[in-house]
Parts: structure tokens; sequence; C-alpha cells
């Protein structure tokens, strides 16, 4: 397996959310036991022409995502794969007992989809701006917790998540992603993938801070620090060997997520490695604050979230690592 | 099984077994468990179409105690049917037992659902419902809510969505025992007139005597009455009934007894059932 790293940083053509619904009919012409539910946001998630090929696999819960959640682990009980759908916010804090109770307890096969991750919410505010999803779903034991990352990885991951059994939370931008991978890009759940080579720091990088890294870590080759990059875009069950290997061939880490540092990927980046190879870590991500109102550009701004943020954090880190 | 006297029998069969359940155990949620000793009795005595055999038969009907604390009736009926051991039920909540407080789907054969956090039930029914559906076997879920469960607001976002997919193969009870855990239901939060709630969001609501078995399988066999109408009937029950330290009591969702309380209880329930098995085998020499 090998994934293929673009050179170029362009914004992709097509919508996330168009690749999420193509895959998913792709999918479900070949597998009639897939289902799709949306609560009432089958207009944003995009999911309109799955729901027009498919009109009896898809089931609009309306504004009611606690039974939505319900409804679709009921669904898996009869050995149907559902995909449920609503923004990131309502699809893990709102419903995190459900998620919790009916779904992960009970070991049914479900696959929550929640939109619009961190700073991407931009013009919807602070009370639909997820930064906690993936922390506040962590915590659940046996989720795996997923961000992909542009479109290539998306529909690459998808095939997989129809095969597979378990809980599944895909934190998922409806927009236009930045292209990172070529297509022809091979992944794995719970393997991360190295994107770039570098001996002096790592950075773990996931969802639209991807970009934002090899970014850094160009800028950071004129500064003279040569940094590893890595996309772990699978959260939980993190890649444990893969984290330990760039810790002790660099030194030092630096995570960065479109998310609460509490709890989030830097979180878990910090439990990882704090038990086997402790070494300097720098986490840039939204730092315990609540979201608000804005386009993405200012709030990426706002929250520290771009390439220039992520380079001074690797110039600390690198300094911390040299002073040890 | 299916006549009055016959299912009567088996009601305080489950009767004696949950309280076997709970005498060895000490303490427990009693008043929920023998509220639904009846209805249980109807639903494996027959209107339920399962096989004991096969508790993973896919085209089975399902069932979803979503009040999942009344677990312990539901086992005593389950290990009465042949899903595992009448011994077992001695295990309730011991350490590696298969039995816990709440239904879990992974632990106990025969448990379709997993339940314990109130107002989930009612949506993971509408899932199976709606998944038994797209199989087109035409098999039924059926669903146990609490009175007081129906505080959730849960419970009403399933209450909207049954009746708009059609799920007339979902046949809900609520437990209308009029007990909650702090005290009674019109004053710690009234849900009021529970089938005409159901009723005005689509249901087909039936009240009936909770004890009455003869009522129930009726009521049972009623539904679906409404082509398209997911059922809702309403069980006018008693918390605790037929165990006398439990019946009447205002705070009697967990309760701890003695082993004398027990003791009685057990007995009087024995002699009950002695009498239930009198009258059927009345009814056979008539």
């Amino acid at each position: 397996m090998s994934v293929i790293v673009k050179t170029a940083r362009e914004k992709e053509p097509k919508m996330m959310r168009e690749v999420y619904c193509d895959t998913l009919m792709a999918l479900a012409a070949e597998d009639r036991r897939i289902v799709a539910l949306d609560a009432d946001l089958m207009s944003s998630s995009g999911m309109k022409p799955f729901a027009k090929a498919y009109p009896d696999r898809f089931v609009n819960c309306g504004i009611a995502e606690a039974n939505m959640v319900g409804v679709a682990a009921g669904l898996s009980a009869t050995g149907k794969i559902p995909f449920a759908h609503s923004f990131a916010c309502f699809a893990s804090r709102r419903v995190c007992d459900q998620i919790f109770i009916s779904a992960s307890y009970a070991r049914l096969n479900v696959r929550i989809v929640g939109t619009d991750p961190g700073v991407t919410a931009a013009y919807n505010g602070g009370t639909h701006m997820p930064l906690e999803d993936m922390a506040v779903l962590r915590a659940i034991p046996e989720i795996t917790l997923l961000e992909p990352t542009d479109s290539v990885q998306l529909r690459a991951l998808l095939p997989q998540l129809a095969e597979s059994r378990g809980v599944y939370y895909i934190r998922l931008m409806r927009k236009n992603a930045v292209s990172v991978f070529g297509e022809g890009s091979e992944f794995s759940i719970g393997r991360g993938e190295t994107l770039r080579g570098g001996q002096d720091v790592t950075l773990v990088a996931s969802g639209i801070l991807v970009a934002e890294a090899m970014k850094a870590a160009e800028e950071l080759a004129a500064l003279g620090v040569e940094a590893r990059v890595v996309n772990l875009f699978t959260w939980k069950p993190i890649d444990r060997a893969l984290l330990e290997r760039c810790a002790r061939e660099t030194g030092a880490v630096v995570t960065c997520e479109n998310h609460n540092v509490v709890g989030g990927l830097g979180s878990a980046v910090c439990e990882a490695l704090g038990e086997t190879v402790p070494v300097p870590v720098e986490r840039v991500g939204v730092q315990d604050q609540f979201g608000e109102v804005g386009p993405e550009d200012y709030l990426r701004g706002r929250f520290r979230l771009n390439a220039v943020d992520i380079a001074a954090a690797a110039v600390r880190v690198h300094r911390r690592k040299q002073a040890l | 099984m299916g006549k009055k006297e016959e299912l009567r029998l088996w009601a305080e069969q489950i009767r004696v077994a949950a309280l076997e359940e709970f005498a060895a155990l000490g303490f427990g949620h009693v008043g929920g468990a023998m509220s639904l000793v009846e209805t249980l009795a109807v639903l494996y005595g027959g209107a339920m179409r399962v096989d004991p055999a096969r508790p993973a038969w896919a085209e089975r009907d399902r069932l979803v105690v979503s009040k999942g604390h009344a677990g312990p009736a539901v086992y005593a009926t389950l290990a009465l049917k042949g899903y595992f051991p009448r011994e077992e039920l001695l295990t309730l909540n011991k350490p590696g037992t298969r039995l816990p407080s709440h239904c879990d789907r992974l632990k106990t054969p025969g448990i379709d659902m997993t339940t314990g956090s109130l107002g989930q039930g009612m949506s993971t029914a509408c899932g199976l419902a709606l998944g038994q559906r797209m199989d087109g076997a035409g098999a039924r879920t059926f669903l146990i809510l609490g009175d007081g469960e129906c505080d959730e607001g849960q419970v009403w976002e399933g209450a909207l969505f049954a009746p708009h997919y059609k799920l007339d193969n979902l046949i809900a009870f609520c437990d209308n025992n009029g007990q909650q855990l702090d005290g009674y239901v019109k004053n710690v939060l009234d849900t009021g007139d529970i089938a005409a709630k159901f009723a005005a969001f689509g249901w087909y609501a039936q009240t009936v005597d909770g004890h009455d078995v003869g009522a129930l399988a009726e009521a049972v066999a009623r539904a679906p009455a409404r082509e398209g109408a997911p059922s809702m009937i309403v069980l006018k029950t008693v918390k605790g009934k037929g165990c006398p330290f439990v019946e009447g009591r205002e705070f009697n969702h967990h309760v701890q007894f003695t082993k004398e309380e027990m003791d009685g209880a057990l007995a009087g329930a024995r002699a009950v059932l002695e009498a239930a098995e009198a009258a059927v085998k009345g009814g056979a020499r008539a």
C-alpha cells in the first residue's frame, strides 16, 4: 500500500459531500444492506441523489437526532448497514448517550457522519462549531474515529466502512477540500500515513490542517528544520507504532487539529507517547475555547490554525528538544 | 397456549421465578418487574413468533424492553421458555452473570436489545420494525415502555417517527403503574393520559387492565387494528403486583427486603400458582 502526495495544493473541483454521496450510492447499488439516514439535513449533506435513487433505503428522521441514532442501531440489529448524518455538533455531543448505549455498548453496526468540523462551520457560528466532537466520542470504548483529509482518501475509506463491523464516526467536511493525495493512493483504517520525510520534528496532522502542515514543512525547510509530516486520519484506534517510531526518530512532535486540543488529537498523541516514548510535544489547535461566527479564513487566523502557527510550534518544540 | 387459564398459570409461573431471582439477591427492581408479568406471559405465551432453540433466528419477532430494569421478569420468562437453564436465574447480578440488572442483548440468550438508558428503546424498536419491514418477512417488534420513562423526550421523537413511517408492525406497551423512582408519576412529572397522547400522534391506542391476561391477549390480537398505524397498548398495572411488601408503597422502584418479607411473598405467589394450576386441571377435566 502506498500514497501519492501531490506537490501542488489546490482546492478540489468536487465537494466532499458530493464524493460522499456518489461513493455511498455506488456501494448501495452493490449492497442492499446499506441504508442512509439524515436529520433534516439531507440538502446540506448532499444526499438528495441517494434519497431519489433509493427511496426505500433513505430515512429522513426529521430534527430528532437521538431517535435517528437509535433507529440506526435498530436497523443494524436486523442486518442493515446504516450511515446516519447530522452536523458534527449534533451527531456527537447531542447524541452521546445514544451512540454509547444503543450503538456501542450494544455492539451494533452503525456509522455516524458528522459534517462541518471545527472552523469549517464558519457562518453557522459557535453553536454549530464542533471543536469537541472527537473528544466527546473518544471516551467510548471500541469506537473508531475518522477524519478524511480529501476526496481521494474519503473514496478509499468508504468501502472499508461498509465492510467493517462496529461503531464508526466520520468527521467530514462538506465543501471542497485542498487536494493532498493523488488518485490511486491507498489507505487503511487505523494506519497513519507519512507524507513527507524529516528527522528534526514530526508534524501529526488531520483534516484541513494536513495541507497546512505540508506548507509549514516547506517553510521549516527554509529555516533548516526538516519536518516529517504524518496524516493521522484515524484518531481512534490510534496508530501507536507509527507515532512511537516518529517520536524515536525525530524526538519532537507537533499535533495539528481543527478541534479543541483538550481531548482531541493532541491529547490522543500525548497519551500514546507519554507511556512509551515521551518527547516534547506542542499542540496546534483550538486552545479550549468556544467557536465563533465568521469566514473560515478569519477563524483559522483567530484560532491559530495556519501553516505559520504550525511552523512556529515546530520551532519551539525543536528548541525544547535541543535543550534536553 | 392461549386459553385464559393457561395464560394465567404461565403468568404465575413467571411471577414465582422472578421472585426467586430477587430472593437470591436480597434487593432489586421488584416493582417494575412484577407489573409486567402478565404482559410477558401473553407475549411468550403465543403472541410472539419466536423459537427458544434459535434465539438468533433472523425472521423472529423482537422484544425491546425499554424500561430495561424489568430485566429480571424477562429473564424468568426466557428461562422458563428454555432459552437458558432455570438455575441460572439465581445468578442475577452476581459476578460474571449473564443476567444483569438491565437488559443486554449480548449477555442473555433471547434478549433482543440492550436497554437501560430510558427512552432509547423506543428508537431502537422503530429501527428494528423498519428493518423487518425492509426484509419483508412479516416480523414484528414489540416494545415495552414505562409511564415514568415517557418523561424522556426521545420517546416522543419515536412517537412521531413510527406513524410517519407507517410502522404497523410495531406494537408498544406502556406499563402505566403510576409510579417512578421519586414517587407517583403525577407528582414527579405527570405524563397524563398516555393513550390519548399516542392516539394524537397517530398510533392505534388501547387501554387494558395489565393484569388481565385475557384482555391483554385480545388487545395484542387486535393490533394492528389500523393499516399503517403502530399500536400502543397502555397497561393499567400495579407496581409490585403480587408482592405484598412492594405493592402500595410510594417508593418501590428499587427495594431491599428481609428474608421473612420475601419468604412471605413467595409463599403467597406459590399459593396463587397452585390455584392457577388447579384451575387449568379443572378446566381440562371439564
